[in-house]
């Protein structure tokens, strides 16, 4: 029987990779938390995620961030993932962490995320929040965390939990 | 508490030693635009509400012993725009937006020390809608409940709709 609140499955980066994956997550819960913390190899990749391998335009998001100087806005429209980082790219010199929850995973419907970006890079970074939305209504059975381009360093770690209702 | 019970008496399920554990949880109806959470114990520090709504077009109201709260400040984008601003007994989720009947509109909320006695109540959200258009929006929020007593019940309102049937709102009790 799942409890209230659990980990399903957690992963350590023995090496570098461009992606984490989460497969034959069960039903069993209500909704799913990732907290995901990490670190580039190199600039310019943008960190997002995929769920059941679809690569399809199905992805959207909104997003508001702070600089440490400036507040903004921004929107993805059919994506062919979801973006976590609508201002910057992941960063080599600081650890960045991505908490996300996803929302009625296993539901009709589609299917909701909020997350929450942390990268303070010790004289730059930013903070957001963002809601992303995948337009499917298949349950969620795998989740792909990813890299757009390059690679996450060792030690990289990301966990899976489960939330469930009463 | 169940699961405690059931675990002692039963090698078959795992007795809950978490921090974090399900109150209560409800569904939509599709005739009423009402969830309510009553008669909530006072044995934990604080409340949790993970909130995944479907309605047609409608804002959504959160009332705390059934009354608003006193104050809200919030932070919002747009996708396009940022916003914040604060008004008095206002209590809504999302402040620009309204539900639909396709795209979830979904939220945390946390209700800090909500069985005190002594100390006025805050309530912290974190809400949002995308529906792959110019009509998203995410949201921070505070609410003040400017009493020192204790929270018992909790509405989620969808004004002018009813909750689609694949609504869900859970309650959680975060031990102190």
């Amino acid at each position: 029987m799942a409890a209230t609140y659990e980990k399903i499955a957690t992963t350590t980066l023995g090496s570098a990779a461009s992606s984490i994956n989460f497969t034959s997550i069960s039903s069993a819960y209500t909704d799913l938390r990732i907290v995901w913390v990490f670190q580039a190899v190199s600039a310019g990749s943008n960190a997002g995620l995929r769920f059941n391998s679809d690569t399809g335009n199905n992805y959207s998001y909104t997003a508001i961030t702070g600089t440490g100087s400036t507040t903004v806005s921004q929107r993805g429209t059919s994506n062919n993932q979801c973006y976590f980082m609508a201002n910057s790219t992941a960063a080599t010199s600081q650890l960045q962490i991505f908490q996300t929850d996803v929302f009625s995973y296993a539901g009709s419907t589609y299917k909701t995320l909020l997350t929450t970006y942390s990268g303070d890079l010790n004289g730059s970074g930013e903070v957001s929040s963002i809601v992303n939305l995948w337009r499917s209504t298949s349950a969620v059975t795998s989740v792909t965390l990813l890299f757009d381009a390059g690679n996450m360093t060792a030690g990289t770690t990301a966990t899976l939990y489960g939330i469930l209702k009463a | 508490m169940l699961n405690t019970l059931l675990g002692s008496l039963s090698s078959g399920v795992a007795a809950s030693t978490s921090s974090y554990e399900s109150i209560a949880s409800a569904t939509g109806t599709g005739s009423s635009g009402t969830i309510s959470f009553t008669s909530i114990p006072q044995t934990y520090k604080h409340l949790q509400l993970r909130w995944h709504c479907l309605a047609s077009s409608a804002y959504i109201v959160l009332k705390v012993n059934g009354s608003l709260p006193n104050y809200l400040h919030y932070l919002y984008g747009s996708g396009s725009a940022v916003g914040a601003n604060g008004a008095a007994n206002l209590g809504f989720l999302m402040v620009n937006e309204t539900t639909s009947t396709t795209y979830p509109f979904v939220g945390i909320t946390d209700i800090i020390d909500y069985s005190s006695t002594t100390k006025n109540k805050t309530i912290r959200n974190f809400s949002g809608k995308d529906s792959n258009s110019t009509a998203g929006e995410v949201n921070l929020e505070s609410y003040l409940i400017n009493s020192t007593t204790e929270i018992t019940s909790i509405d989620i309102i969808a004004q002018t709709a009813n909750w689609d049937t694949t609504t869900t709102v859970a309650l959680y009790g975060i031990k102190g």
